[in-house]
C-alpha cells in the first residue's frame, strides 16, 4: 500500500442541471447552475468556492464563473487534457490541490450545448486543432474517413472483440443492462424508454461490425458539478462525506485518447491498467472490496475493457461477466446504474461521477446493495469514493 | 474520370516530411539519425535517446493488416463510396491508419499482406492506401 501524502479528501456536492438536447442557455449558464447546485447540495456558499477545475475542452471561462457566482478570491484553477479522459481526473487534481493545502474549496465542472450548439458525433474533415484532446485522429485519420469519435473507437476496439470472440450482440446485453438502469432514472433523457437485445440488434449500425446507434453514447446538453474539499471540513457539512479513498491518472507511453493505435497490443487498454494498479496500491482494496462501478462509455466495448483492465473478470471474460447478470441490481457489481453516458447523458464522464457519490450515500435510483466503496473511471484516471 | 473528393491531409511542421513524401509516390517514416530508433506518429525527439537529429526513411510499402472497419453513419466526408478504414503494421514495425483498397470487404483477413498505393485528395496531396499484395 503507497498512501497519498496529505489531508483527506471527499467530494461533499454534487449539482446538475437537466439533460436535453436543447438547453435554450448559454453554457457558462449550465455551468453556474451546475456549480450553485452542487454548491446548494453541500451547503458551502459560492463564495467559500476557491479552485475551480474543468476540462480543457470546456468552453465556458474560470473568470465568467467567478463573476456568476461571487467567487471572492480564487487561489486554484487548472483544466485537465484528454476528451473524456479528464473527467475523473478533475477529482483527483481537486484531491490533489486540498490535500496539499493549496486550495480548501475545489469545485470541478463541465458543461455544454454538445448537441444544440455543435454536435460530437458528427464528421468533421477540417484542420481545427484543440490543444490537449489528448488525441491524433485530426492528424492521421481524418484523410481517410474515419472523422468521428465511433469510428476511431471502433478502430481500437475492433482488436480486443476479435480476440476473444465478443459479437455485437454481446455489447447489446451491456447496452440493454444500462438502458434499464436509465429507463428507472427520471433524470435521464431515456427515463422510461428500456430497450430489448432486439431493438439493440435491430439499430442501425454506425460503425459495421462493431457499433451500431445503441452501443454509442448520447450527445447532450447539460452541466454537472463537483465539490471537492477535506473529509474533515466534509464531515460537518449537509451531506455524507463520499470520501477520496484513492485517486489516480495514468497515460502511459503511446497511448492516445480514443484514437488509441500506437501502443503494441489492443486486446489491452494500458491506461486503465496503470490507473487500476495505482488505485489497489494507494488504498490497499482490490476489486473484490468495490460494489459498484461507474465505468466511462462513451463506446459499450470500452465497458468491457475496464472491467477486465480493473480485474472485476479475467481477459476476455467481460461479455460472460455481463451475460451472467454481474452487472446488474442482483449481480455482484452493479455498473453504471444511472444509465450511464449512454442512457442518461453524456457530461463527458461528469455525470458519471455523480452517481458515484449517490451509490455511496444511498441515494441511487438504483441503489446497489451494502456500498462501501465505488470505483468511477474513465480509464485514463480513476478514483475510488468509500462510506465514511 | 472526376475529380478528387477525398479530404487533404492535414500538415504540421512535424508531419509535412509524409504526405510530401506521400505526394511524390513515396511512404516515409521518420527515424532517428544518432540510434536508428522508427516511431510513428512521427516527432520531433528521439523517445529513446533524444537526439532531435531526423532521418527520413522510405519505407518498404508492405504490411499486414490487424483490423478493419466500415464507417456506415453519419458518412464520412469527402468520399464517393463507403471507405474501408484500417490499421496496418508495417514490415518496419510501425502502425498506420489508412484505407484498404481494391478489395471486396469479404476477401479482408486479419494478417492479409498488403502494399502501399497513392490516392489523390481534393486539393491535389496524396495520401498512401492499401491493396492485397500481389
Amino acid at each position: 500500500m503507497k498512501k497519498r501524502a496529505g489531508r483527506e479528501t471527499a467530494i461533499a456536492g454534487i449539482g446538475q442541471t437537466e439533460f436535453s438536447k436543447r438547453s435554450g442557455r448559454s453554457e457558462l449558464q449550465l455551468a453556474a447552475e451546475a456549480v450553485k447546485a452542487a454548491c446548494d447540495d453541500a451547503g458551502v456558499a459560492p463564495a467559500e468556492i476557491d479552485g475551480l477545475i474543468t476540462f480543457a475542452l470546456d468552453p465556458s471561462d474560470e473568470i465568467g464563473l467567478i463573476r456568476c457566482l461571487g467567487i471572492e478570491d480564487l487561489a486554484f484553477a487548472t483544466r485537465i487534457p484528454g476528451g473524456g479522459a479528464a473527467s475523473v481526473a478533475t477529482i483527483h487534481q481537486a484531491s490533489a490541490a486540498v490535500a496539499s493545502g493549496a486550495a480548501e474549496v475545489v469545485v470541478c465542472w463541465r458543461a455544454m450545448n454538445e448537441r444544440s450548439q455543435y454536435r460530437f458525433g458528427q464528421p468533421q474533415a477540417g484542420g481545427n486543432f484543440a490543444p490537449g484532446s489528448g488525441t491524433s485522429s485530426l492528424l492521421w485519420c481524418m484523410p481517410f474517413g474515419a472523422q468521428t469519435p465511433g469510428s476511431w473507437a471502433a478502430l481500437r476496439s475492433r482488436p480486443y472483440l476479435d480476440a476473444f470472440g465478443v459479437t455485437n450482440r454481446d455489447l447489446g446485453r451491456l447496452s440493454v443492462v444500462q438502458r434499464d438502469y436509465a429507463a428507472k432514472n427520471p433524470a435521464a433523457w431515456f427515463f422510461e424508454k428500456p430497450i430489448t437485445l432486439e431493438d439493440h440488434q435491430a439499430s442501425r449500425w454506425v460503425v459495421e461490425p462493431v457499433l451500431r446507434l445503441l452501443d454509442c453514447c448520447q450527445e447532450s446538453d447539460g452541466g454537472v458539478a463537483l465539490v471537492v474539499t477535506t473529509l474533515e471540513r466534509a464531515r460537518r457539512l449537509r451531506q455524507p462525506p463520499a470520501q477520496i479513498v484513492a485517486s489516480a491518472q495514468s497515460i502511459p507511453f503511446n497511448v492516445e485518447v480514443i484514437s488509441n493505435y500506437y501502443h503494441g497490443d489492443l486486446t489491452v487498454m494500458p491506461e486503465a491498467v496503470g490507473t487500476a494498479k495505482r488505485l489497489w496500491q494507494q488504498s490497499g482494496l482490490g476489486p473484490q472490496q468495490v460494489q459498484a462501478a461507474m465505468l466511462y462509455d462513451a463506446f459499450t466495448p470500452q465497458v468491457l475493457m475496464q472491467l477486465e483492465a480493473f480485474g472485476f473478470c479475467g481477459r476476455g471474460e467481460a461479455k460472460d461477466f455481463i451475460a451472467a447478470g454481474e452487472i446488474e441490481l442482483s449481480g455482484r457489481l452493479p455498473v453504471n446504474t444511472h444509465g450511464g453516458l449512454l442512457g442518461e447523458a453524456y457530461i463527458h464522464g461528469m455525470n458519471s461521477i455523480a452517481e458515484g457519490v449517490r451509490q455511496v450515500r444511498g441515494t441511487s435510483v438504483n441503489q446497489a446493495r451494502e456500498v462501501e466503496h465505488v470505483l468511477v473511471s474513465c480509464a485514463m484516471a480513476g478514483a475510488i469514493l468509500g462510506r465514511v | 474520370m472526376s475529380s478528387p473528393t477525398r479530404p487533404d491531409p492535414i500538415e504540421t511542421p512535424d508531419t509535412a516530411f509524409f504526405w510530401a513524401g506521400a505526394a511524390r509516390g513515396e511512404l516515409l517514416g521518420l527515424a532517428c539519425a544518432a540510434c536508428g530508433d522508427l516511431q510513428h506518429p512521427p516527432r520531433p525527439m528521439c523517445p529513446r535517446c533524444f537526439s532531435t537529429q531526423r532521418e527520413e526513411v522510405k519505407l518498404s510499402g508492405r504490411g499486414r493488416v490487424l483490423t478493419w472497419i466500415f464507417p456506415r453513419h453519419p458518412a464520412p466526408i469527402g468520399f464517393a463510396e463507403a471507405p474501408i478504414v484500417a490499421l496496418i503494421d508495417l514490415e518496419e514495425g510501425i502502425r498506420l491508419v489508412t484505407n484498404l483498397v481494391d478489395v471486396t470487404p469479404d476477401a479482408i483477413t486479419a494478417g492479409m499482406p498488403v502494399e502501399v498505393q497513392f490516392a489523390p485528395t481534393a486539393g491535389g496531396r496524396a495520401v498512401p492506401v492499401f491493396r492485397p499484395a500481389r
